[in-house]
């Protein structure tokens, strides 16, 4: 979640008192590490590591955890395996070449800036601050997930647009954009909602779920996972409306494009996989395809993989291991997970949504 | 004092000298280390271009709060809404005042109850409420007790009087209007006559060893009528469900305030029961032998020789308790209370102003604290023994 409050306040002081004295300015954090990333990409670090150091959320079912195998899934672990795919050339026992980082909100900036992790795959909101050189000075790949703060409530209870929840009750996490979004959003609307505020957002759930409140406001995606821990999933339904816009996505430093272009076209390649028909399953087969574009994508001619810095057929190994990221979506959060979640603006832009990756050619 | 006071002792051997410059240095140490950290402040504020500024406390709130018994709407003031998160937090913690003393209280007496099955339950209920955490408890009251009444979709009644339902719990309460403050002063004119006439009774009995009966009569007589003010004279109105299952009439608080009142009572009341069990137990047997020889019955040792006794030992820690309590309460924003804590933290999420938030809250708990404090201190001087 993207908590504000005291932590990072009380954070932002501990960073301006450790660099105040010598570099006055707005942020100094990044110095150190941009420097030798010009001078050796983490591209070549990684490579020659033969290990990829992924930072994950780790607790967010359909996005990453541990499932009871003991293995990582989830749409942002996937995505770590198709890079480790891209980058290493190959897809064979892929878990054996990533270690991943379970990150906190208030860890994975710093972590991913002092070069622990290679790269962030965790529910992470790309807004200009954080893109910012001035700000976090992080570089952001393309979105993996639409995400957009929701509104979940009973059947029951009649409510079906987010007017309606005019003098009703709704169960919120405190301190975080969630609450300050739905503050705005009611006054907008010009309805007044009595706004029942917990410190954990597992008590706000549990407070939904004893009927307290007749609306419970998180991500969508939080909601879709919290919903299938409910008594009886199919009787709340998430309001159409969405009151904000959180797009998800990998995250690299700032200042290392050779590694930020490994991440950014290897995350376009799920989406142009999926816009070719691409499967994990047919990936071989589409390798006689005559169409000279899907021979470009596939590395069978052409040499956009060494362009990258990797082998030439770094995307056929990307999705013989994940599949194209249509299939990474329904497998861990959409119809075929307990998630559920409809792909909306997740669909790819010639079915109307938003997912949609410059040519590879 | 710098000059030898001794010629005979050196002046580093002098104790009086020594102990002052080792005071000296630690207020030194003291203040420097103060200035240090307020400069390091001031200076890295400056550095993120902000400074102290409490403006921000005239600005509009744009949020709700659940429950106030003040007026309050989303466009009042963020000063406003923390004076309602205050008013609330008062009114959680003066309540749990009077609360946890009397369970604390029933409770250690109940140790020093012959009935084996009661004292048994009794140290049962001390050893869980004080060996488990206060948060723990907090989700068992507002998860497992009060959701679990308030079960189903509609109001259900419990105790008779009182409605309660997921949206909180409906009590009776005297309509308000000139009769309630008319009631409130017969009351209280009553109480009144009633003090006077057992000064009567006891000046009668003490002084010119007569019966008193006539007085006793009276006093009786004033306590019927008072009752019958309080039952009749209030216009208590109940808590009813209309046709639509809607609570009318009656005072409505919250299933969070109940929760709260609930933890923070059976929690302190158990450190306060175990400081009255150690301030009965204070008070030696001497104490009580002679009490019953002279005829006094348990009740009365226990009110009259025993009780006064032993105040003057729990006066003093029951202070602590208060403090703890009325700190304590700050953990309200784990089950959605609206207190000054969650308040703040609202307000600080929606400003950014998080440096001045957590001043306020530090002066609001400190401020209250030190009343209590106070309140306590002149409290336990009016009943220590005066020395003659």
């Amino acid at each position: 979640m993207r908590r504000l409050g005291l932590l990072a306040a009380a954070l932002s002081l501990t960073i301006a008192a450790c660099s105040g004295t010598t570099t006055p300015g707005p942020k100094a954090t990044t110095g150190g590490e941009a420097a030798t990333a010009t001078a050796k990409s983490r591209l070549t670090t990684i490579k020659e590591r033969g290990k990829l150091i992924c930072g994950v959320e780790g607790t967010i079912p359909g996005f990453s955890f541990v499932d009871p195998s003991g293995k990582y899934s989830g749409l942002d672990v996937d995505i770590c395996r198709a890079v480790a795919a891209a980058v290493f050339g190959t897809s064979d026992n892929i878990d054996s070449k990533i270690e991943y980082r379970n990150l906190d909100s208030t860890a994975r900036f710093p972590a991913l800036q002092n070069g622990e992790v290679d790269m962030l795959s965790r529910n992470t909101t790309w807004t200009i601050s954080r893109d910012a050189a001035g700000g976090n000075g992080l570089e952001f790949a393309p979105t993996t997930f639409y995400d957009g703060q929701g509104v979940m409530v009973s059947k029951a209870s009649g409510i079906k647009k987010f007017a309606d929840l005019k003098g009703k009750s709704v169960c919120v996490e405190t301190g975080t954009t969630t609450e300050l979004n739905l503050a705005s959003r009611a006054k907008e609307a010009g309805i007044t909602i009595n706004e029942v505020k917990f410190q954990d957002s597992n008590a706000a759930a549990a407070a939904y779920t004893e009927g307290r409140c007749e609306g419970f406001t998180s991500d969508r995606s939080q909601l879709a996972a919290k919903r299938t821990g409910l008594p009886k999933p199919e009787d709340n339904i998430l309001l159409d409306e969405v009151l904000s816009k959180e797009p998800l996505g990998p995250v690299t430093v700032n200042n290392d494009s050779a590694w930020f272009d490994v991440v950014k076209w290897v995350t376009y390649g799920l989406f142009q996989a999926e816009e070719f028909g691409i499967t994990q399953a047919n990936v071989d087969q589409k390798l006689k395809d005559p169409s000279p574009d899907v021979q470009n994508f596939l590395g069978v001619q052409g040499e956009l993989g060494q362009q990258l810095g990797l082998s030439k057929d770094f995307m056929a190994k990307a999705i013989k291991v994940t599949g194209n990221y249509g299939e990474i979506f329904e497998r861990n959060v959409g119809a075929k997970s307990p998630l559920k979640i409809d792909r909306g603006l997740n669909k790819l832009w010639s079915k109307g949504g938003l997912v949609y990756s410059p040519p590879f050619r | 004092m710098a000059e030898p006071l001794d010629d005979k002792t050196p002046l580093w051997r002098d104790q009086r000298f020594t102990g002052l410059v080792f005071q000296a240095a630690v207020l030194v140490l003291v203040v420097g280390i103060a200035g240090v950290l307020l400069a390091n402040m001031v200076r890295n504020l400056q550095q993120l271009g902000r400074q102290l500024d409490f403006g921000f406390l005239r600005n509009q709130s744009g949020f709700n709060i659940g429950e106030s018994i003040l007026p309050y709407q989303p466009n009042d003031t963020y000063g406003w809404a923390l004076v309602i998160g205050l008013v609330n937090t008062l009114r959680l913690i003066l309540i749990g005042f009077v609360t946890a003393t009397v369970i604390g209280t029933l409770s250690g007496l109940a140790s020093f109850s012959s009935n084996w099955l009661l004292r048994h339950l009794n140290l049962i209920y001390i050893e869980v409420a004080r060996n488990t955490p206060l948060l723990l408890q907090l989700f068992f009251w507002y998860f497992v007790i009060f959701f679990g009444l308030a079960q189903g979709a509609e109001a259900k009644q419990v105790l008779g009087w009182f409605l309660i339902s997921k949206k909180g719990i409906a009590l009776p309460w005297p309509t308000p209007g000139a009769s309630v403050w008319g009631g409130l002063l017969a009351i209280a004119l009553l109480g009144v006559v009633a003090y006077l006439t057992w000064r009567w009774r006891r000046w009668l009995l003490e002084e010119k060893g007569q019966h008193g009966r006539l007085q006793t009569g009276l006093l009786l007589g004033t306590a019927a009528i008072a009752l019958g003010v309080f039952l009749f004279g209030l216009g208590w109105s109940l808590p009813r469900l209309d046709a639509n299952n809607n609570i009318l009439g009656g005072v409505r608080i919250s299933l969070e305030y109940a929760a709260m009142l609930a933890g923070l009572t059976f929690y302190t009341g158990a450190f306060i029961a175990e400081i009255v069990r150690g301030g009965i137990a204070s008070v030696s047997k001497g104490q009580w032998e002679a009490a019953r020889s002279l005829g006094l019955k348990g009740g009365l040792t226990m009110a009259l020789v025993v009780l006064p006794q032993a105040l003057r030992v729990i006066i003093p820690s029951l202070n602590g308790q208060y403090m703890n309590l009325a700190k304590n309460s700050s953990l309200a924003l784990a089950i959605g209370y609206p207190d000054i804590f969650a308040t703040g933290q609202t307000t600080q999420n929606q400003t950014g102003r998080a440096v001045e938030i957590v001043l306020l809250w530090a002066i609001t708990y400190l401020l209250v604290n030190l009343i209590i404090s106070v309140v306590m201190n002149q409290l336990n001087r009016t009943i220590q023994i005066r020395e003659r």
